[in-house]
């Protein structure tokens, strides 16, 4: 019983992940622009779905939230206000294509022989605690805190320097 | 673990390797943001995935993650401010009509 | 106040500088400044002559330069021969300046005058007071300079520069035998110390090296003071203003010549030779420019000879081993020939001309100018009580005791022409009738004649402290600063006064005043008859016994012979060897230059090609596109694994 449903979620998990991959193929594939930004958030929910089933619930939800939420938001914005390149006579890619895969299997081998032969140190199931959102924002409050304030820094940073780029007359 | 770890971190390396690829063959900026926040996430795959298995404090792996997540989204904004002031000036987006720096 | 010695020749210089720099702004006002500093100068310099004479001599210096193991030092002192030297600079320095105030009034070059003058004054100083040779040649060298500039100051006149450049290379000759003589010196003595001297000279006593030295330095005195053979630009220099040829060439810068001989004394003692020579120079020129003198109408010129010949007669004092006596005379000398001079610029500022024919019967029209000339020719020709009397009859009783017939027989003879041809030039001036009508002579302003009878009253008294009333004090204070000096003994034989040569010096005095008297007043027609009578000396005497004309044949042709010959030489054979060399030159430079452009130049440019060549090729990397970039990272980055998995 618990082995059978142990097999749905694993299932599940790896359709989840087939999904996902297909999406991102289609993002970078994909000859318009917005379409392939659509793929893309399709991509990001599946990663969700992965942060899940390593039990992130706080992150998948964080994830969602900002990529989802806010990160495409801007890119759909950014692809509507150059409008005339997501016209779908405009050649979206260039020549490299040949060697960009070449290359890039070339590097997946590489990355799945690394995978397989380092010996990882894996911890024995249900010996991981479950990471709870209080135990995150500990975590962020007492080591983190240091990297918390600069992470912050720079996105105020972030934030004023997109403004001052993006403004029609400079400063 | 419901699925061995090795597969959550071939999965990221897909990952990791179509948004390479995206990077390289996109001419649009804005392709290539999008190609690079798939990067990122990739990589924020496989920090989740050694917390829940490998780490002695597994919310080490989340809180980076979450800095991740910050920083790509700060490199996200400038990016497409750094779009949109090109696209003032310029008129164009395409990687191939901004080779200022040839020879 | 003795302590202030090294900075009397400050106040001069000064002057020099202020009249010099500023004469445009201070105009009459340069003699005022000069004179006030000349004033200065003997308001530190009396006091200091006046410590000297109670405590003796004294001396400080610092070190200058340190050459090898020798110092050199850089001081003052001041003996009693520097103090002698000192009250005759400052005293009738400074009347001969009032006495310039009046005379050269009208001049355009008023101010100039006066900074020559007071730069003169401050090099004589600085002479006085120096402590080692080379201080002193430095001294004697910028007196030189003034020498020259004075002479040749009124430089408009051919004659005048002609004059001043005569007199600047003649005494050059004698300098640079002076220079080689300090060197000599340095180098046998290591010391130019005058108050080492005596210590030196002692070490060295008779040697070649020492008579070469004192032999070398007497060069300078032979320039300077105008001695046989280099006495010829003396004359000439009395193209220069009056007063100069009263200040420089007849009291103070020819004296230095002798002064020279007395501060080398010790030298000239341990050197017996060269000590003979200078007595021969020194009667030699007494007798020869008085021999000169007799026949000279140019009022100016007869002084000239004059000064020559007394400075004959003091060098061959200080030869014939009378210090005192020499130094005595100088000092005599200084006051009667200055008031001589000075009485001469009187004499052509009021009747502007120089030549003794014009003039006559002068002495009811200039009453002042007329007296003080007859105290002070009386004086040189050594009538007794005035100063020269008693000086001459010194240098005349160390002739007498050096038992030197010869030299004593011709400086009496001097004497008796000395006393000829002062009276002579008297009677002609101031006596007879006016031959000129034409000439209306007038007294001169009272800026001219009070000096004229301050140094008459020098005239006069000079003598005095050397004359046994005053138990021959003069020569007492000498010997005491000889003695201070550490070297040579007192001279005590000649303060005996010796009869036989009171009656030389009488005779020659009173014989040659009468014999000019019957001559020249009574029998004004005899002259010429003698002149004719004794022809061939009289045109000797008249030409200068040809000394001009000798030196024109024996040096000037020569030497412009010899300079067209080197000319000649220079523009055929020299001239010839530098344009060959120059063609040569031109010929392989243009072989250099083919190397040069084709082959140099051309490694060169192939370096250039090739580095154009290389990088022409490695740009192409460059597209500038943005994703060829990315995928070489990426590609080196699986390079770069594929290479870390390897090991």
């Amino acid at each position: 019983m618990i082995s059978e449903m142990q097999t749905g979620i694993q299932i599940g998990i790896y359709l989840v992940m087939a999904l996902s991959v297909f999406a991102a193929l289609a993002a970078v594939n994909l000859p318009n622009i917005f379409h392939a930004a659509l793929a893309f958030i399709g991509t990001l929910l599946g990663i969700a779905g992965i942060f899940i089933s390593l039990r992130a619930d706080f992150l998948a939800l964080a994830h969602i939230l900002i990529y989802v939420g806010a990160v495409m938001t801007l890119v759909i914005f950014a692809i509507m206000l150059t409008q005339r390149l997501s016209d779908p006579n405009v050649r979206q890619h260039n020549n490299l294509s040949a060697p960009a895969f070449l290359g890039g299997l070339a590097f997946l081998t590489l990355m799945a022989k690394l995978i397989y032969t380092t010996p990882w140190p894996v911890k024995a199931a249900g010996t991981v605690p479950h990471v709870s959102v209080m135990d995150l924002g500990q975590a962020l409050m007492t080591t983190y805190v240091f990297p918390f304030e600069v992470i912050s820094v720079v996105l105020i940073s972030a934030l004023l320097g997109a403004i001052v780029i993006a403004k029609k007359d400079p400063l | 673990m419901i699925i061995p770890l090795e597969h959550y971190l071939i999965f990221g390396a897909v990952l990791f390797t179509i948004g390479i690829y995206g990077i390289l063959v996109r001419r649009n900026i804005i392709g290539i943001l999008i190609s690079i926040e798939m990067i990122l996430n990739a990589v924020n795959v496989n920090l989740v995935a050694f917390s829940r298995s490998t780490s002695a404090s597994p919310e080490t792996g989340q809180i980076f993650a979450i800095f991740v997540i910050a920083l790509a989204a700060a490199a996200a904004v400038v990016g497409l401010a750094l779009v949109l002031a090109l696209f003032r000036v310029r008129k164009t987006v395409l990687t191939d009509e901004i080779t200022l720096l040839k020879w | 106040m003795i302590h202030y010695t090294p900075y009397i020749p400050l106040f001069p210089f000064i002057a020099f500088v202020i009249n010099i720099l500023f004469g445009r702004y201070v105009r009459k006002g340069a003699a005022l400044i000069s004179i006030a500093a000349s004033l200065a100068a003997c308001a530190v310099a009396l006091p200091a002559i006046a410590y000297v004479v109670h405590h003796g001599a004294y001396s400080v210096q610092t070190e200058w330069l340190l050459l090898g193991k020798k110092t050199l030092s850089f001081g003052v002192l001041l003996d009693p021969l520097g103090c002698v030297l000192l009250f005759v600079v400052t005293l009738i320095g400074t009347l001969i300046q009032v006495y310039s105030a009046g005379y050269m009034h009208d001049d355009a070059h008023f101010s100039r005058f006066f900074a020559y003058v007071s730069l003169f004054m401050a090099a004589m100083l600085t002479l006085v007071i120096a402590n080692n040779y080379l201080l002193f040649f430095m001294a004697w060298e910028v007196m030189g300079l003034c020498s020259y500039l004075l002479i040749g100051f009124w430089s408009e006149k051919n004659s005048a520069a002609d004059a001043g450049r005569k007199a600047f290379l003649t005494t050059r000759v004698g300098d640079i035998g002076f220079f080689i003589g300090i060197m000599t010196l340095f180098a046998g003595a290591g010391t130019l110390n005058f108050a080492d001297l005596g210590h030196a000279a002692h070490l060295m006593e008779n040697t070649p090296l020492l008579t070469a030295a004192a032999l070398l330095i007497f060069c300078g005195t032979v320039g300077k003071s105008a001695q046989f053979p280099l006495h010829v630009w003396l004359p000439d220099a009395m193209e220069g203003p009056t007063p100069v040829s009263a200040l420089i060439h007849a009291a103070t810068m020819v004296a230095a010549g002798v002064f020279l001989i007395a501060r080398s004394f010790p030298l000239f003692e341990a050197a017996p030779d060269a000590m003979q020579t200078v007595a021969v120079i020194g009667t030699m020129t007494a007798f020869m420019a008085a021999f000169i003198a007799l026949s000279a109408t140019d009022i100016k010129k007869v002084l000239a000879y004059s000064t020559i010949s007394q400075l004959g007669y003091m060098v061959a004092a200080l030869g014939l081993g009378g210090f005192a006596a020499g130094t005595f005379h100088l000092m005599t000398h200084a006051f009667f020939k200055a008031l001589l001079f000075l009485g001469a610029g009187s004499v052509i500022h009021g009747c502007h001309t120089q030549d003794l024919r014009e003039m006559g019967g002068l002495f009811g029209k200039m009453k002042h100018t007329a007296a003080t000339f007859v105290l002070a020719s009386l004086a040189i020709a050594g009538v007794p009580p005035l100063s020269g009397f008693w000086s001459k009859d010194e240098i005349l009783a160390a002739a007498y005791t050096a038992h030197n017939p010869v030299i004593y027989w011709t400086l009496a003879l001097t004497a008796l022409m000395t006393s000829f041809y002062m009276f002579r030039l008297v009677f002609m001036a101031f006596f007879g009738k006016p031959r000129n009508p034409k000439i209306h002579a007038h007294e001169s302003p009272a800026v001219m004649t009070v000096p004229l009878w301050l140094l008459a009253i020098g005239a006069v008294l000079a003598g005095i402290p050397g004359s046994p009333f005053m138990h021959h004090w003069f020569q007492n204070f000498l010997a005491g600063g000889v003695h201070a000096g550490g070297h040579a003994a007192g001279h005590g034989s000649e303060h005996v006064i010796i009869p036989f040569v009171v009656a030389t010096s009488l005779a020659a005095a009173f014989g040659g005043i009468i014999s000019a008297w019957f001559l020249y007043l009574k029998n004004p027609g005899l002259p010429a008859i003698i002149s004719r009578v004794f022809r061939p000396l009289y045109t000797a005497s008249l030409n200068k016994l040809w000394f001009d004309e000798i030196y024109t044949i024996l040096f000037i042709r020569p030497f412009g012979a010899m300079s067209r010959a080197l000319y000649r030489i220079d523009e055929q054979v020299i001239d010839y060897l530098v344009n060959k060399t120059g063609l040569a030159t031109a010929r392989t430079s243009r072989i250099k230059g083919w190397i040069d452009k084709h082959i140099v130049d051309g490694l060169v440019n192939l370096t250039g090609w090739t580095v154009q060549l290389a990088s022409a090729l490695v740009r192409l990397l460059q597209t500038g596109y943005l994703q060829h970039y990315v995928l070489i990272a990426f590609l080196g980055t699986i390079v770069l694994f594929f290479i870390e998995l390897r090991k």
